[in-house]
């Protein structure tokens, strides 16, 4: 029987606390729109997309009315596009980004991730001209959300798609210029990329997936940070019982949202992503929950320490509150998505070398960080490498996503708007890895034995 | 089909009244009350029935919404499943 005290305490998380569903995300695989027409090709993706996901809006708004809990947005993602594209005698990638963007806005959706490409060991038929439309097909669309997968601890490290993400990413800041350089926020370049991922802008329907299925990822750092914030005096220990405890409450409104909206859609459940999502509201952030457990302000000396702990006991408390667990699960660090972060930031404690040491020990990676306009390809391919070498070795998902605000320094910054909020301009090591990046390659495998 | 309805804010003359009385213009039989007065602030917390519910249920949340802005109080009706699947394994 439900108390009060229990009642009461689910209301504050959502009233004043922001718990959320951050997103349903439905997946679905375009593999049998596959044809060697283009024009034949888009059509089928088109009916497909909007016969599956047609009433995935409508269902996600019911829901959250029903039980009373936001849910902020719904998405689709979809198999590799390069994938499709190998099948088509004509490769122009931006015309299948077209298609993909005309079918979001017709399910009304907020995101479609899948613009995406799988190049870890090497470029397949359809690669390539994926990579090189990514530019093109960001500035033309608006819900469209590009990924590469350029590593994994299976294959090592593709150094020539490294090098050619690097000159991608400066090349979508260039071509998105006059519109807050959003381009490369909607690209994410992954190493050991999750194939059920419901976040965006990674998010895209892996081959070994079915048909359809739906996706459901989990927010909540405010409730854990208020947690935290209630409960004084609190050794590490408890406090690491204490986040476990809510994120097994958190995850549970996930499974409850992902069970409901599987059932009412009749596709099959897939996983709940247990991840601690950041909003740029203030009181919705992961810095504000490290600081919360003791930092003056997050990237100060023990911030890698605190978020370890703050991942592994997240993971630990939403893996039993749900059936199947996947995606990216753990606490983000994007840094244009947290007020903490961005405060931190802004006054030089947080800078990416700490942020790259951070990602060692959390979820994805370098996120949403604005770095000067004339960081130059190899820098930024560089950046992609370390991060991409972090999550090979520790057999772990990374990514980047850096924007280069073209024609801005540090001190300056970027506005994004919404989920994706503003950043500032953050300083990079400006040494060459010139020659590095240009050897072009392979990094092997690393050993999976002698660990040390 | 259980639904909980909280209603929080400041005390004044009637709220349960209108609570109540709107549950039953849309067929909701109440099952229990818990109320509680902390200083000025007026905590209440009804389980019901909404099996018979003559209307969807989202159009009574919106209702339920609409009063408490009527009446400078923050009412919520939702499904009980919320409360379960947080609290009961």
């Amino acid at each position: 029987m439900l108390n009060t005290k229990d009642i009461l305490e689910t209301i504050t998380m959502i009233q004043d606390e922001h718990l959320d569903i951050r997103t349903i995300t439905m997946g679905i695989s375009l593999l049998d729109c596959c044809h060697s027409d283009i024009d034949v090709c888009c059509e089928k993706i088109y009916k497909k997309i909007t016969t599956y996901a047609k009433d995935l809006v409508k269902t996600g708004e019911q829901i959250e009315k029903e039980l009373g809990i936001p849910i902020i947005n719904k998405r689709i993602s979809v198999t590799p596009v390069a994938m499709v594209l190998a099948a088509c005698e004509n490769k122009d990638a931006v015309k299948i980004a077209l298609t993909l963007e005309k079918a979001a806005v017709a399910c009304g959706v907020n995101f479609l991730g899948g613009f995406s490409a799988l190049v870890q060991k090497g470029f397949a038929p359809g690669d390539r001209e994926l990579i090189e439309a990514i530019p093109e097909a960001l500035a033309v669309t608006q819900h469209v959300c590009s990924s590469v997968n350029i590593g994994s601890t299976k294959t090592g490290i593709n150094m020539d798609a490294v090098k050619l993400m690097g000159e991608t990413v400066v090349k979508a800041a260039e071509r998105t210029k006059d519109m807050n350089c959003i381009g490369p926020a909607k690209l994410v370049v992954f190493c050991n990329a999750p194939e059920d991922n419901p976040f965006m802008a990674g998010a895209f329907h892996g081959a070994g997936e079915p048909d359809c299925v739906i996706n459901v990822g989990v927010s909540g750092p405010g409730v854990v940070r208020a947690a935290l914030a209630k409960s004084k005096g609190l050794d590490l220990t408890q406090v690491a019982d204490l986040i476990k405890r809510t994120a097994f409450k958190i995850t549970r409104m996930g499974q409850l949202v992902g069970t409901e909206a599987s059932k009412r859609l009749g596709v099959p459940f897939g996983i709940v992503d247990l991840s601690l999502a950041p909003t740029p509201a203030v009181g919705d952030s992961v810095a504000y929950i490290l600081e919360e457990i003791g930092l003056e302000q997050c990237g100060c000396p023990g911030t890698t320490a605190a978020l370890a702990m703050l991942n592994d006991a997240v993971k630990k408390g939403g893996v039993m509150a749900s059936s199947h667990v996947g995606g990216l699960s753990g606490a983000f660090i994007p840094v244009s998505e947290d007020a903490g972060m961005i405060e931190a930031a802004r006054s030089g404690c947080l800078r990416l070398e700490k942020l790259e040491a951070m990602t060692a020990v959390c979820s994805v990676g370098l996120d949403m960080i604005v770095v000067p306009g004339d960081t130059t390809a190899a820098t930024i391919s560089a950046i992609i490498a370390d991060e991409a070498a972090i999550g090979m070795v520790n057999s772990k998902t990374t990514a980047v996503r850096v924007i280069p605000a073209i024609g801005q320094n540090v001190g300056d910054e970027l506005e994004f708007g919404g989920l994706l909020g503003s950043g500032p301009v953050m300083p990079v090591n400006t040494a060459s890895p010139e020659k590095f990046i240009s050897r072009g390659g392979r990094i092997p495998a690393p050993m999976q034995s002698l660990k040390n | 089909m259980r639904a909980i309805i909280s209603v929080i804010g400041k005390d004044t003359v009637g709220i349960l009244a209108a609570v109540s009385a709107k549950c039953a213009d849309y067929n909701i039989n109440i099952l229990d009350v818990t109320q509680s007065v902390l200083q000025d602030m007026f905590v209440m917390v009804m389980m019901t029935e909404i099996s018979e519910i003559n209307c969807d249920f989202s159009k009574f949340v919106d209702e339920m919404a609409a009063l408490g802005n009527e009446k400078n109080l923050s009412i919520r009706a939702m499904h009980e499943d919320i409360f379960n699947a947080m609290h009961n394994i």
